[in-house]
């Protein structure tokens, strides 16, 4: 145990030299080249307002978060269905897949205006909609290779076995699917904290994070703004450990689970 | 007992409708309990078809066949075969125990059932020490014993095994014939055994059918009259050399129109 968390500790330390390094001459060249505020605060600076405007940053990146953990749920949950709708019937998969696949190419990020004005622009509902968007077409798409991933000889096997479709289902198309759910799901973890705080840029309640920041940067106020970057980024990493983890629990068996 | 018919094969005939390809033509075959028989040809002479055909993985275009004196759909649904494919698939999400147990949990077997009938047939395989393990952490040799065990499980009254070893080297292929013919006599079943290797066929089998391709049929069977146990000296008995040139000969004599690599895996 112990030389295994020496052994990813090793394993770390080049990140964490660089992340260092980059840091130290961030604040350095700021420093040395005088750089205007504006454009670009010293760590430092960031970190210290950080600390000291907590009690505003915080629950506002907490109200984000929910809105991005929502959006989240909703996007990635209706991905998975309809990726087992159009794996389970073929015409439903010939109807839409040119459908899902020419969206896929639509920059959905332009929709966030759109949203604002079917929902309320200042409720968390219209950013949800946003991060849902936004995680739907991976999700559904990974998914859906995954669960036609099942080479033919594991359905023959089960076939052997006199399996109905159903048990095919659990014990042979699910269990190959969960790989690639995974890998969506990370990435959808992401784009739903973009989704969230993008669709703040377009409007929001006064105490949430892409509204904070927004607003700070009109009004010159650019380290609160980094700031919530900051605190956004935090938990943008947060919910993408936490997938991670969770398919390390899920996966256990997988080998390339235990590689990453 | 042991004259009653385990398969019967009656004028089957198999067409793909893509491009029209006759995969087997009026093929008559009967096995009787307990014989392990290998259908050996060249690749296209439809060997896994017929295979497939017999576990009612693929319908017939015309003929019968009946298993254990049922439809072979009635045998699928019975739990009367056990399959063994190339490659092992065998399910990564499960440890080797639990692939084993796999058709065991079809077959709606308690869990301790399942859990005694698992050591058996991981003592039988020789894999006592790796009921925990999952498959990507075994050998390609040791994977195809799992899939045997997983095989062999539910005591199916018939064993269809397609190529089985093809995959392997020649010293865990050898090692493995053997094992199966361990086996094989211990369980008293009836093997179906698909190959192209002609001494694998000759080894193992009481019969081997010799298939002809384009259209699939058979060219002759063969009748291997080398007692049991077989050994590793059965290799190299004068007699065996005999059966494998009489299955040489009657691939050779029907299959002229042989691709020069279809002749080089038949060596």
């Amino acid at each position: 145990m112990t030389s295994r968390a020496a052994r990813q500790a090793v394993e770390w330390l080049p990140a964490l030299i660089v992340f260092v390094v980059v840091i130290g001459l961030w604040e350095g060249l700021v420093r040395a080249l005088h750089v205007q505020q504006f454009l670009l605060p010293k760590p430092s600076t960031i970190l210290s307002v950080f600390w000291t405007q907590r009690h505003t940053l915080w629950p506002a990146g907490w109200y984000t978060f929910k809105e991005a953990l929502g959006g989240f749920a909703v996007g990635s949950g209706l991905g998975i269905l309809a990726a087992t709708v159009v794996a389970r019937f073929k015409t439903a998969g010939t109807a839409l897949m040119p459908i899902f696949i020419a969206a896929n190419a639509v920059p959905i990020i332009a929709f966030a205006p759109i949203f604002g004005a079917w929902f309320n622009p200042i409720s968390p509902h219209s950013k949800m909609a946003v991060a849902g968007v936004l995680c739907f077409l991976p999700v559904m798409v990974n998914t859906l290779r995954g669960l036609n991933s099942a080479k033919p000889r594991q359905i023959e096997l089960m076939r052997s076995y006199a399996a109905s479709e159903l048990e095919i289902w659990r014990r042979v198309r699910v269990p190959s699917a969960l790989p690639f759910l995974f890998t969506s799901l990370k990435v959808a973890s992401v784009l739903a904290m973009i989704g969230a705080i993008v669709g703040e840029y377009f409007g929001g309640a006064l105490n949430a994070l892409g509204v904070l920041i927004n607003t700070d940067a009109q009004i010159f106020q650019f380290q609160t703004a980094w700031a919530g970057i900051l605190v956004a980024s935090l938990l943008g990493i947060a919910l993408y450990c936490a997938v991670g983890a969770s398919e390390r629990v899920v996966l256990r068996w997988s080998p390339q689970a235990r590689d990453s | 007992m042991s004259v009653s018919p385990v398969v019967h094969i009656e004028r089957v005939t198999k067409t793909f409708p893509q491009g029209n390809v006759t995969a087997l033509q009026d093929i008559d075959l009967e096995l009787t309990s307990g014989e392990l028989v290998s259908l050996i040809g060249p690749s296209g002479c439809g060997k896994s078809t017929l295979l497939r055909v017999i576990g009612d993985l693929i319908q017939p275009t015309r003929g019968s066949i009946t298993v254990n004196g049922k439809s072979a759909s009635q045998a699928r649904k019975d739990g009367d075969y056990g399959i063994v494919f190339q490659d092992p698939v065998l399910f990564d999400w499960r440890t080797v125990a639990k692939n084993i147990a796999l058709p065991l949990e079809m077959l709606g077997w308690d869990r301790n059932r399942r859990r005694a009938r698992v050591a058996e047939m991981l003592q039988l395989v020789e894999l006592g020490g790796f009921a925990e393990h999952h498959p990507w952490q075994l050998s390609g040799g040791m994977q195809q014993r799992v899939a045997i065990a997983r095989a062999l499980s539910f005591e199916p009254s018939l064993l269809l095994m397609d190529e089985p070893f093809g995959a392997l080297d020649e010293m865990t292929r050898e090692r493995l014939n053997l094992e199966l013919l361990s086996i094989w006599e211990k369980t008293g079943s009836t093997v179906v055994f698909v190959t192209h290797s002609i001494s694998e066929a000759v080894f193992l089998s009481t019969r081997v059918v010799v298939m002809s391709p384009r259209p699939g049929r058979i060219a002759g069977v063969v009748d291997i009259d080398l007692p049991y146990p077989r050994t590793v000296e059965t290799r190299e008995a004068p007699r065996f050399f005999e059966l494998v040139t009489e299955v040489r000969e009657l691939l050779r004599s029907r299959g002229e129109h042989l691709l020069p690599e279809e002749e080089e895996a038949l060596q």
